[in-house]
């Protein structure tokens, strides 16, 4: 089956011509018309466009054309990043309807490298939340487990990956959500730098934590998919200019010498014994492959949460302030423009975003800014002094990505026990670190993700590390018991 | 009038000014005014969901070149900040503008009112985008049944400029503000065109107690955008606000709107239903850094600002009156350097630049940007005056063929013969000629009648058709009468 395969094997099918690129797509998609009625990843699916894009790449392959890396391989896009004429939800019914007119920079970039698009993914609302049930539309099932969640927000990208719907798939990661399911889903999920990947059509959440990037199989796939979307956007003035590297590159398997951090905070109340077992393990296999392991400190570590739940509260406040259903998306009916306002935002948006909204309108107003804004900006420049410090002894620090394995659909309804998922993720933001979370191992059936971080720009190291533990670990090979029975 | 006996007004004006790029703020959409509705946009000014703004470098280099032309502190760091309110012409329902750190603060403009000078502070001036604009379908927004919104101003740039409360009387705000626009003018900052609403002004006044010293409570009146509207606002509110304390009662705290049609102020919003703005950082734009080169590069770009120019003037002997009516426009000012360049005589250049020149071209509804009499032109004519060729009198006609022509006041006038009959003994066969023909004025000039001398004069000019010097004439006729 082509499903199983990796991007740099399907590109091979299609260059020595053992299957065109309209097969090859139809294939997937007649695989997402079986799958997907379970996994319930995709929001929407683009068939027509797919097969037409499809057909045009067969076109060059038979005009002897040489075709890029991801150049006719398919992939999926979660629904918070803009697709010119293709629904983009942000997974609200408040966007619902909404075809923006343009593409998002990695959606230009990714068209210009060729792939094609099957489709748009689920999420929470506005990517608020750790488990994709906070969609306005349905939750997402994790493959390998129907009834447990897949993580959040990207939980729709990690999904549809982990059921090999899709070779990869786009997500964004504000607190985590890229990593988060990843780990639950057993896939492998990279925040870039903040400024690394442009932001530009990213429908925003919290526009100084947001950051987009790639979910695959293994890590190869993921340094492929990077290579595509990275690099400087005059569009986007967070875009950092940068000398983009080859990150294929850095797969060499070899991290002798390779310092790595284990930070004693990240070990502490609350994670789960059995995850803590399946990262102590993995640490032992860096250790075995040659990596010097070093116990470290992240003190300010336990204030990143707070800092957190202030500062995205209060940028979303402000970036959902425009959906009023005035000009795109749902509009209630109501006898005035005051009362349509307020009946579109209150119909239109979860609890979930409406709590934030409330939390960070609270946050920002005048009398409590400094007690509450000021402070958790104050918090996030510790934070990030605190990683810079470690990062002048290590290369790399190793954490468990999540306290937990993926739990019950509907097991979480207190918001503040849901938070509590996103602790070892979140200061990775704060500070506009990379990290990366691959598969580690199994508790209980279901997947645990380890998290490697590291220094600005160095995405490279991250995927050297993870490329390493992979190529000498077969977690990533296995595969979701429901993959068998769909097929 | 009650106010002016017993009250003392304390008055401080926010002015926005349109910036004079070609692109918005944060996209590169046209900032041309008019266009069919809804045509120079994109996301961005839309506010699309996922766009991003990316600042326009221009707009800094103008706000830096405003800040040195009323002579702020430019700031080493300054930040955009999300100024959040619900309003309906904007489109992502927050301002990006900026709060706490502007990009000009702590300067000043001089000022002259009844010959007495006056330093007016200027507190800082800051960039931002301009919103929308609401169309209704009816003539208010209450009589309307339907309202759209033109997006084609948003994102256009704004310079917000607030001053010191230092004004203390009108005389004293209208002089500021014309000063104020006269320098975004010059410098070219804005096109300030205030009929096009480039340049806006909201009022804040106040009375109290002559000689005392604490504020009274203050209003502020939004969105003026001529300066007799500045006036006709601050004489209603003034008044309105000396009945209100003459009667005991009190000035509550508000945003008030004007009524041009009514002349009057108008409540709009109190101080209890004010906006929380909530601002904070903007995250999608990065700090900005100004190094010290970049503000010493515009400092040195910077051309005469109006004062200095009117000080220029006076130094040629102009009048302090001829130097402001000459500095007031830019185009003129400019028209009038260019001439006084190749005259030297700024009196002579300044009546005709201010008299028949501007009437000509008011008449004919033109302007110094576009006049048709080029400053060489009009110098060269004047220098011909000067010289004696021809009178003042055939001065105004050359004006006239040069602005109806375009030719060189020399070619014209040689075309039409007009140039003056100065010649002594050409002129002396004239005379003899009308001293004949007039025996009577003679006579009546020889009894004593001076009166006859203007008569006789006339007749050499009729029959001259004007181009005898008259001078010469004069004296012509006093010599042959004396003999
Ligand atoms: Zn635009």
């Amino acid at each position: 089956m082509t499903i199983f395969k990796s991007l740099e094997e399907l590109h091979h099918m299609l260059v020595n011509k053992e299957i065109s690129c309209v097969e090859l797509t139809r294939s997937y998609l007649d695989y997402i018309d079986s799958a997907d009625s379970q996994v319930k990843a995709f929001l929407t699916v683009t068939a027509d466009s797919a097969l037409m894009k499809a057909a045009k790449v067969d076109k060059k392959i038979a005009g002897g054309e040489s075709l890029g890396p991801l150049e006719g391989l398919p992939m999926a896009m979660k629904d918070n990043m803009c697709t010119e004429g293709i629904p983009t939800t942000c997974g609200s019914r408040i966007l619902k309807n909404f075809n923006p007119p343009y593409d998002a920079t990695v959606t230009e970039r990714l068209k210009a490298a060729g792939a094609v698009l099957l489709g748009k993914l689920n999420m929470d609302e506005f990517a608020m939340g750790s488990s994709t049930e906070n969609s306005g539309f349905h939750p997402t099932a994790n493959p390998w487990d129907l009834e447990r969640v897949p993580g959040g927000s990207s939980g729709g990208s990690a999904a549809c990956v982990a059921a090999r719907e899709v070779p990869f798939a786009l997500g964004s990661d504000t607190g985590g959500s890229i990593r988060q399911p990843a780990a639950f889903c057993g896939v492998v999920g990279l925040k870039p730098t903040y400024g690394a990947v442009s932001r530009y059509g990213l429908v925003a959440f919290a526009s100084s934590l947001d950051q987009i990037g790639p979910l695959t199989t293994n890590v190869r796939d993921n340094a492929l998919v990077l290579n595509a979307i990275a690099g400087h956007d005059p569009k986007d003035s967070t875009s950092v200019p940068f000398v983009k590297p080859d990150y294929t590159q850095f797969l060499e398997n070899n991290v002798k010498g390779l310092k790595i951090g284990i930070p004693d905070e990240y070990f502490a109340s609350g994670l789960n014994p059995d995850v803590a077992e399946v990262i102590q393990k993995a640490i032992r296999t860096f250790e075995s492959l040659g990596a010097e392991i070093e116990r470290c400190s992240l003190p300010h570590t336990e204030f990143a949460m707070p800092a957190y739940y202030i500062i995205a509260p209060a940028e979303c406040s402000s970036n959902l302030a425009r959906y009023d259903g005035v000009r795109y998306g749902y509009r209630a009916e109501a006898d005035d423009m005051i009362e349509m306002f307020k009946k579109t935002r209150e119909k239109g948006f979860g609890q979930e975003v409406k709590r934030r909204i409330m939390l960070g309108t609270y946050a920002l107003s005048s009398g409590y800014y400094d007690a509450y804004y000021l402070k958790a900006q104050k918090v996030r420049t510790l934070i990030k002094q605190d990683f810079d410090r470690a990062f002048e002894k290590y290369d790399v620090l190793l954490s468990p990505t999540a306290p937990t394995t993926a739990y019950k659909i509907g097991e979480k309804s207190d918001p503040l026990a849901m938070y509590m998922g996103d602790v070892y993720t979140i200061p990775v933001n704060l500070a506009g670190l990379p990290a990366i979370s691959a598969p580690a191992g199994f508790v209980g059936g279901m997947p645990v993700g380890m998290q490697l971080i590291s220094k600005h720009f160095e995405e490279g190291t991250l995927y050297k590390a993870a490329y390493a533990f992979e190529q000498n670990t077969e977690y990533h090979l296995q595969m979701p018991a429901l993959l068998k029975e769909v097929r | 009038m009650s106010f002016t006996d017993k009250y003392e007004m304390v008055c401080g004006v926010e002015t926005h000014v349109e910036m004079a790029t070609k692109t918005k703020i944060f996209c590169g959409c046209s900032t041309e005014f008019g266009g069919e509705q809804n045509t120079h946009v994109c996301p961005v000014c839309l506010g699309l969901p996922g766009v991003l703004p990316v600042l326009n470098k221009e707009v800094v280099n103008l706000a830096i070149k405003a800040g040195l032309a009323l002579n702020c502190e430019i700031a080493e760091f300054s930040k955009f900040d999300r100024k959040n309110y619900f309003y309906p012409d904007l489109t992502k329902n927050y301002q990006t503008s900026q709060y706490d750190l502007p990009i000009c603060k702590n300067g000043w403009l001089d000022v002259t009112v009844n010959r007495a000078n006056k330093r007016i502070g200027i507190t800082r001036a800051h960039m931002e985008e301009d919103a929308g604009k609401l169309v209704h379908s009816g003539e208010t927004i209450m009589t309307s049944s339907s309202s759209g919104v033109d997006y084609n101003r948003t994102g256009v740039p704004l310079l917000e400029i607030v001053s010191e409360p230092d004004m203390r009387s009108i005389d004293e705000v209208l002089a500021y503000l014309e000063q104020l626009v006269q320098i975004m003018d010059y410098a070219g900052i804005s096109d300030c065109k205030l009929e096009q609403g480039s340049v806006r002004f909201d009022i804040n006044v106040s009375l109290r107690l002559k000689g005392t010293e604490q504020f009274g409570i203050r209003t502020e009146t939004k969105n003026l955008n001529s300066f007799s509207s500045v006036r006709r606002c601050l004489e209603y509110e003034t008044e309105r606000q000396a009945e209100a304390l003459d009667d005991g009662g009190e000035i509550i705290q508000e945003t008030r709107t004007w009524d041009e049609g009514r002349g009057m102020t108008l409540s709009l919003r109190s101080k209890e239903e004010a906006h929380d703005y909530r601002y904070f950082p903007e995250p999608d734009l990065m700090p900005l850094v100004i190094d010290r080169d970049w503000v010493e590069r515009i400092r040195a770009s910077l051309p005469e600002l109006p004062a200095a120019k009117k000080a220029r003037l006076q130094s040629h002997g102009l009048s302090e009156y001829d130097a402001g009516v000459i500095t007031a426009a830019r185009a003129m000012a400019a028209f009038f350097d260019q001439a006084l360049a190749r005259i030297d005589d700024a009196k002579l250049l300044a009546n005709w630049v201010m008299g028949d020149l501007s009437g000509l071209l008011k008449t004919n509804g033109r302007s110094f940007e576009d006049s048709p009499v080029s400053p060489e032109q009009l110098a060269g004519m004047l220098t011909l005056i000067k010289k004696g060729d021809i009178s003042g009198k055939i001065g105004k006609n050359v004006l006239e063929e040069i602005y109806n022509t375009g030719k060189d006041p020399e070619t014209i006038i040689k075309e039409k013969g007009l140039v003056q009959i100065s010649d002594e003994s050409e002129l002396g066969i004239i005379v003899d000629g009308i001293l004949t023909a007039n025996e009577k004025s003679v006579a009546d000039y020889q009894a004593g009648k001076e009166s006859a001398l203007g008569f006789l004069v006339g007749q050499v000019m009729k029959a001259t058709k004007g181009q005898a010097n008259p001078g010469l004439v004069n004296k012509l006729l006093k010599e042959k009468l004396a003999q």
